[in-house]
């Protein structure tokens, strides 16, 4: 025991000169001898030695230690902490679906692809879209993605609204610095997209506009009207949307929306520092084929029974390769079971519930921030995020809160600070967080 | 049957408290007015329909998944049980700089260990797979002649044998792509090579060992050849699990690259993700590098790039990966990585000299880690498809080898056993493929009808894709 040399290989020594004899060479070496010398590395690697694995258990634990876990969080911005029912890890820790890969050989991922078929349903039924893939790599990358899937030959420029996530505008840009497709920001005004900048900037070049809703505010935009000036300048119309709001409010099929994304983490996805998490996306029947990604297909096998495959194969890279729509050809396959299982687990009530709850405390939150002294910025109607702004500086208000065991809202700048509230917010928190910044 | 049929009206878990503040809903506009059809089932009811899913799944934990170029190896359960560390897991991206400091430590020792193993400078854990780490990876070359105001440089070049992701990530970052033919060998023509170089080249994709599992001995000129003419070379690390602790990509001339954390370091591939693919660099592109970098030495901090390209998606990349993979590395540490590549080279071989006698193989000399074979001849003489082959495996319970791919070989089976896998199952894996050898020969239409053990028999993807049902029709119900 001791230093790690196994690297789980179960080929004992005796073994692997049984299996060099009968290759025919003499040593290990030999195998590697046609690499040429002057590109070996002369020497060991300058990493530390292996572990057992009680060392390695407890050197992480002792690294996992050194994070603070927040028993109360008021924190969103792009990444929730929701209830996670205890059936989504039970069901995402099975190994048949945990250790295998894409489902290439449909005959024998006839569960991966049936729950990804599933998830699709779900993702349409939700957004009030036609068409889903396999879903992609988070909320900002399907954004990106989006907006890739609109730009053609005479029309390559995308408005994006100012109010979106920044983490999603920075993507974006990226994305755009890549292909070279145009990037115009739509400005904000009073804290939901600019209409009358929209007006202006939106014509017969622009491929698409992008909004968020609830935008990273919060509030509510003007969907159904934003939705009216794109279609008229003949663009495509793009929303992001966090997918528990669609619990109450409007779908982007009913806005009337081509294109729905949005970040699937608050659908049963732990915190995680940030990922793994997973990007939707939907569109409607027209643009079906344009989807970037893995999408899955019902058809029959040959003796007539219904099954799964991976399908309209001919977008993808892999066919395609240069001519492809996209690079992209992972889906977070374990991320959308994930979905799928607390969709299903929540079921058509608790997805309301869900959202009602989050909509009402953060009202509750806002009301009592209000009677405080904080005054609320958002001017119209707004979700579970809103923004509140006073005298007090945020990093003083969110420092008395960390005392006490809680994570505040997300410090936008000195005073103004960006709260969330969740199903996972009481009554009793809400009082006892706005109780302390009421003090300082 | 779908979990939408099985949804009964009524049935439903008990998991969230009553509403104990005011009920506040949106206004009429912004109501939704649309149904919602989220199933409705009793926990048991949906707990079994998962179970009865799993049933139709193959995973490595299954058996043998021979599938090359994906690295299939066993995947370590310590990973998982650190990676559901509350500590990790209940963590908000945006929390406060001193009260992450472990998340960051797991960053800053990844880094440091992967940069040991790859011979780069910096490294980033934003992209979230392989083909955004070779986007990511592009971006930082484009960036770079960027910078020096050199415009002239539309192309990147790409052996035929590459993966097809990486023709396509070059093109959405803007590059049109020079694809060069690989020599009889299946290493890269020195001559093509040459002819492609010029001063509107940005740089080469390669991956070494390259996809028909061959060390290309020349790669030292391959990357000056690139040098002198002013590119950058990006390394495609989906190979790496060949060579680690025998060579490394910065000492072969490579100034980029890309990493499969979910191949090479042993994180579950999870049916298609979530992966992770940390995109590392030499000292002079690390200006431009996406995302935040961990700096510090007690006090650890998250510094932005002076010339960073941006944000590649939300956050610092698929964190819950990099925990498992960093758990992998201190396991193995530095006489357990090279065992690995050791193993994985040694399983190969010997599986390729197994099948030798009857399978012909693309390229005969002493592979790497993966082995191409082709069945050109085979399907010739008796009609049997190495999709046929393929379908055989799968009624004796073994992954196939990736088919098809890459595509200089016809009716290619390319197969990567792993450094995980015993003696035993490679010796039983071999019988198997032997065994359809014969039956290719004596019947072969046993062959073209498998699989016959496996839930459902081959489909008709013609179809599916011909008239497209991506989502179950809820008007169908009564």
């Amino acid at each position: 025991m001791g230093k790690n040399t196994f690297g789980y290989i179960p080929v004992t020594e005796k073994e692997q000169e049984e299996m060099l004899k009968e290759i025919g060479v003499s040593s290990m070496d030999e195998l590697f001898a046609h690499i040429p010398d002057e590109v070996k590395l002369s020497g060991e690697l300058q990493i530390p030695s292996g572990m057992t694995e009680l060392e390695v258990r407890r050197k992480i634990e002792g690294i996992a230690e050194k994070n603070r876990v927040f028993p109360v969080c008021f924190r969103g911005a792009g990444a929730y902490r929701h209830f996670i029912p205890s059936i989504v890890k039970s069901v995402i820790s099975k190994e048949n679906f945990l250790t295998a890969y894409t489902p290439y050989q449909a005959e024998i991922s006839q569960g991966i692809l049936q729950t990804i078929f599933e998830y699709q349903t779900m993702i349409c039924d939700l957004t009030g879209m036609d068409a889903s893939n396999a879903s992609v790599y988070d909320g900002a990358s399907a954004a990106a993605e989006s907006i890739a899937m609109c730009c053609e030959r005479k029309r390559k420029k995308a408005l994006v609204s100012e109010t979106v996530n920044p983490y999603v505008l920075e993507t974006i840009k990226t994305y755009c610095f890549g292909s070279g497709h145009e990037l115009v920001i739509v400005p904000e005004k009073d804290g939901v997209t600019d209409m009358e900048a929209l007006k202006e900037l939106a014509d017969d070049t622009t491929a698409c506009v992008y909004i968020q809703h609830p935008n990273f505010y919060g509030s509510l935009e003007e969907a159904q009207e934003i939705g009216e000036i794109v279609h008229a300048s003949g663009a495509r119309y793009i929303m992001g949307v966090n997918p528990i709001s669609l619990g109450v409010l409007k779908t982007p099929g009913e806005y009337g929306a081509d294109i729905a994304v949005g970040e699937g983490q608050p659908f049963g996805l732990d915190l995680a520092f940030g990922g793994p998490y997973l990007g939707f996306m939907a569109c409607n029947a027209k643009l079906t084929r344009k989807l970037p990604g893995r999408i899955v297909g019902q058809t029959t096998d040959r003796s007539g029974r219904r099954g799964y495959v991976l399908t309209l194969q001919a977008r993808e890279q892999h066919i395609r390769r240069e001519k492809a729509s996209s690079n992209v050809c992972s889906n977070q396959a374990l991320c959308a079971l994930a979905v799928g299982v607390y969709l299903s687990a929540m079921g058509k009530e608790g997805l309301k519930c869900m959202a009602v709850q989050c909509m009402s405390k953060a009202h509750y939150m806002a009301g009592e921030l209000e009677k405080s002294g904080f005054e609320i910025e958002n001017g119209g109607e707004y979700f579970h995020e809103f923004i509140t702004v006073s005298e007090k500086p945020s990093e003083k208000v969110l420092a008395v809160l960390e005392t006490k065991g809680i994570l505040g809202g997300y410090p936008l700048d000195d005073h103004r600070i960006l709260w969330c509230c969740t199903e996972m917010n009481s009554k009793e928190d809400i009082d006892r967080a706005v109780a302390l910044a009421r003090e300082v | 049957m779908l979990v939408f049929e099985k949804s009964r009206k009524g049935r439903r878990l008990s998991l969230l408290p009553e509403c104990d503040v005011e009920v506040v809903l949106p206004e009429e506009k912004d109501k939704r007015k649309l149904a919602l059809h989220m199933p409705e089932l009793s926990e048991n009811e949906l707990s079994r329909h998962y179970t009865e899913l799993a049933k139709k799944c193959h995973g490595v934990n299954d058996g043998f998944y021979p599938l090359g170029s994906c690295t299939m190896k066993y995947n370590p359960k310590i990973n998982e049980d650190m990676a559901a560390l509350k500590g990790f897991t209940d963590i908000h991206p945006l929390q406060p700089a001193h009260t992450v400091q472990g998340c960051m430590e797991v960053i800053k020792t990844a880094e440091e260990y992967l940069c040991g193993i790859t011979g780069m400078e910096r490294m980033t854990f934003q992209p979230a797979a392989g083909a955004h780490g070779e986007f990511t990876g592009l971006l930082l070359i484009k960036a770079y002649h960027e910078s020096r105001g050199d415009k002239k440089r539309t192309k990147i070049i790409v052996p035929d044998s590459a993966h097809g992701t990486n023709p396509a990530s070059a093109v959405m970052a803007g590059y049109s792509v020079v694809s060069i033919p690989s020599g009889s060998d299946g290493c890269v023509d020195l001559v093509k090579l040459k002819e492609a170089a010029g001063d509107d080249v940005a740089g080469l994709m390669l991956t070494n060992p390259n996809t028909v599992g061959l060390f290309d001995k020349n790669i030292l000129e391959i990357t000056r050849i690139i040098h002198e003419c002013g590119g950058q070379c990006y390394y495609d690390g989906a190979n790496l699990n060949a060579v680690m602790g025998m060579v490394r990509p910065g000492d072969m001339g490579f100034d980029v690259i890309h990493l499969n954390l979910h191949k090479t370091f042993s994180t579950p591939h999870g049916g298609g993700g979530p992966g992770s693919g940390p995109v590392g660099c030499k000292e002079h592109l690390a200006q431009f590098l996406p995302s935040v970098l961990v700096e510090g030495e007690e006090e650890l901090s998250f510094v932005k790039p002076a010339n960073s390209i941006g944000e590649l998606k939300s956050f610092y990349g698929n964190f819950l990966v990099v925990v498992r993979a960093l758990t992998y590395l201190m396991t193995l540490g530095k006489e357990g990585i090279p065992a690995a590549s050791k193993g994985a080279v040694l399983n190969a071989n010997y599986m390729m000299h197994k099948l030798k006698d009857c399978y012909t193989m693309a390229y005969e000399e002493v592979c790497m880690h993966e082995f191409v074979m082709s069945l050109s001849d085979l399907k010739k003489k008796t009609g049997v498809s190495a999709m046929d082959i393929a379908k055989g495996l799968l009624d004796n319970g073994i992954h196939p080898p990736t088919m098809y791919f890459p595509l200089i070989v016809d009716e290619a089976l390319m197969i990567e056993p792993t450094e995980t896998e015993s003696k035993e199952t490679l010796d039983g894996a071999a019988d198997v493929f032997r065994k359809l050898y014969e039956i290719a020969q004596s019947d072969a239409d046993k062959l073209h009808a498998a699989p016959v053990k496996t839930p459902v028999e081959r489909l008709d993807e013609v179809e599916a894709a011909r008239h497209p049902v991506l989502k179950y029709d809820f008007n169908r119900e009564k």
